[in-house]
């Protein structure tokens, strides 16, 4: 696969201008990198989310991909058997991509995407994570991290978050990744190649959220970059049973290379109540060796 | 009493298929420009045409020409400035929206 290079990028306006979404949307940036991607052989399936209200309001879309809506619990079984049914018709090279919420993802959605993944059909899922309900007003998902205010936990969330890649690492797909809105290449060259293998393939992109992580819109890029550097969210890839660190992450696995927590913590809002409380922050830097423990491990195993 | 229809005729819907299809467009949820409160301008004599801004900008309102250099489309950006956190010369300024 060869490196994707910035200026060899499409030019074409691959964006929607004019849409629903809030100053500064990650889900934005992840849909126009996706189409940068693939072209114009993608179709896309949305369960309910910010995605869909940046849709916007028939009888125009404010999103520049053809799309299925679908129920919460149902966006991966969908996409399978439009996958199956384009197959049927000859039609190999449309690509059926779900972009869904966290939400939609690490709850509604999982076992749906289980039973797509145990089938290997033949899609790629991307799930958008900006870490929490936002379209309804941010409440908290099993994938919002431990500590964050959302407004159903006004004192912080007790509980970590869930890892949902190792959960589709762990079913034997053939390609699970994750990337982040803050490296656009890196996400495009994970989606590229993905789109080039038969079966079930997911990809977790982080998605910072100016909303509902409460920093200034200018940041986004900035901040899903911060949760790189400190090591938070490390970017990786895990194909054929092998286990790689993509290079954004890569010099961000010796810890005293990392940026220090506090510089992203402290930019968000959701925060704010645990930036003094040691056992707090240090619960979130337990979490982070937790993530790269498993990564080593698996590194481990890669050859056998 | 007034003399109402009890039927009303249904129009079909003018798409191919017999289902609700929206169709791309840009401005489909209006003019976002009017959203602004602060608007990104970019210095050409500093711009280092790196096409950062170009890259994040989540509208797609940085216009790229052909030698690269940038332009905004103030019809649609919302002026979130994030191309401007971006650019690593400092050549994009926010500046208050006066209408
Ligand atoms: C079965 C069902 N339950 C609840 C809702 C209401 N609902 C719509 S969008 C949404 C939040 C989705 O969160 P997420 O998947 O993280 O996407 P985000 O809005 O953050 O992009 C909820 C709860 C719904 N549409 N259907
Ligand atoms: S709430 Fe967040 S994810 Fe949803 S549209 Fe706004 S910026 Fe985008
Ligand atoms: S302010 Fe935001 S929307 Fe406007 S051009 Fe810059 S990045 Fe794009
Ligand atoms: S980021 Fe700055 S230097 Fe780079 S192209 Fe944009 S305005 Fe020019
Ligand atoms: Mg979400």
């Amino acid at each position: 696969m060869m490196a994707v290079r910035l200026k060899e990028l499409p030019r074409r306006r691959y964006g929607q201008p004019g849409n629903a979404a809030c100053p500064g949307c990650p889900e934005t940036m992840g849909l126009r990198y996706l189409k940068m991607a693939l072209g114009d052989d993608a179709v896309l399936v949305v369960p309910a989310s910010c995605i869909s209200v940046i849709q916007g309001i028939y009888p125009r879309s404010g999103i520049n991909f053809p799309i299925l809506n679908t129920v919460f619990a149902a966006a991966a079984s969908t996409a399978a058997g439009m996958s199956a049914g384009f197959r049927l018709r000859g039609m190999d090279n449309v690509k059926v991509v779900v972009y869904a919420g966290d939400g939609g993802t690490a709850d509604i959605g999982l076992q749906a995407i289980s039973g797509a993944a145990e089938r290997n059909d033949d899609i790629l899922y991307i799930c958008v994570d900006n870490e929490a309900y936002m379209n309804t007003g941010i409440q908290r998902s099993s994938a919002t991290p431990y500590g964050a205010w959302t407004t159903t936990t006004v004192t912080g969330k007790t509980e970590q978050k869930k890892n949902v890649p190792l959960i589709l690492i762990s079913h034997g797909v053939p390609y699970v990744a994750t990337a982040s809105v803050g490296y656009p290449l890196d996400f495009i060259e994970k989606v590229r190649k993905a789109s080039q293998i038969k079966g079930f393939k997911y990809i977790h992109l982080l998605a910072p959220c100016p909303i509902g992580w409460r920093f200034d819109p200018s940041l986004t890029a900035k901040m899903a970059q911060l949760a790189v550097k400190t090591g938070f969210f490390p970017l990786y890839e895990y194909y054929k049973g092998k286990l790689t660190i993509s290079p954004p992450s890569r010099p961000f696995r010796d810890p005293k290379r990392r940026t220090p927590l506090i510089e992203y913590l402290k930019l968000q809002g959701r925060y704010r109540h645990i930036l003094n409380d040691p056992n707090a922050l240090k619960r979130i830097e337990e979490y982070i060796d937790e993530q790269w423990r498993w990564l080593n491990l698996l590194e481990s195993t890669n050859g056998h | 009493m007034a003399d109402y229809p009890t039927s009303l005729p249904i129009e079909e819907p003018r798409t191919l298929f017999k289902a609700p299809l929206s169709m791309p467009s840009p401005g489909a949820s209006g003019v976002t420009g009017f959203w602004r409160t602060m608007k990104p301008v970019i210095n050409e004599d500093k711009c280092i045409k790196c096409i950062l801004c170009w890259l994040y900008c989540p509208e797609d309102t940085i216009i790229r020409r052909d030698d690269d250099s940038v332009y905004v489309d103030y019809e649609y950006c919302k002026g979130c400035g994030i191309c401007a956190d971006v650019c690593p010369v400092n050549a994009i300024e926010m500046v208050r929206e006066v209408v």
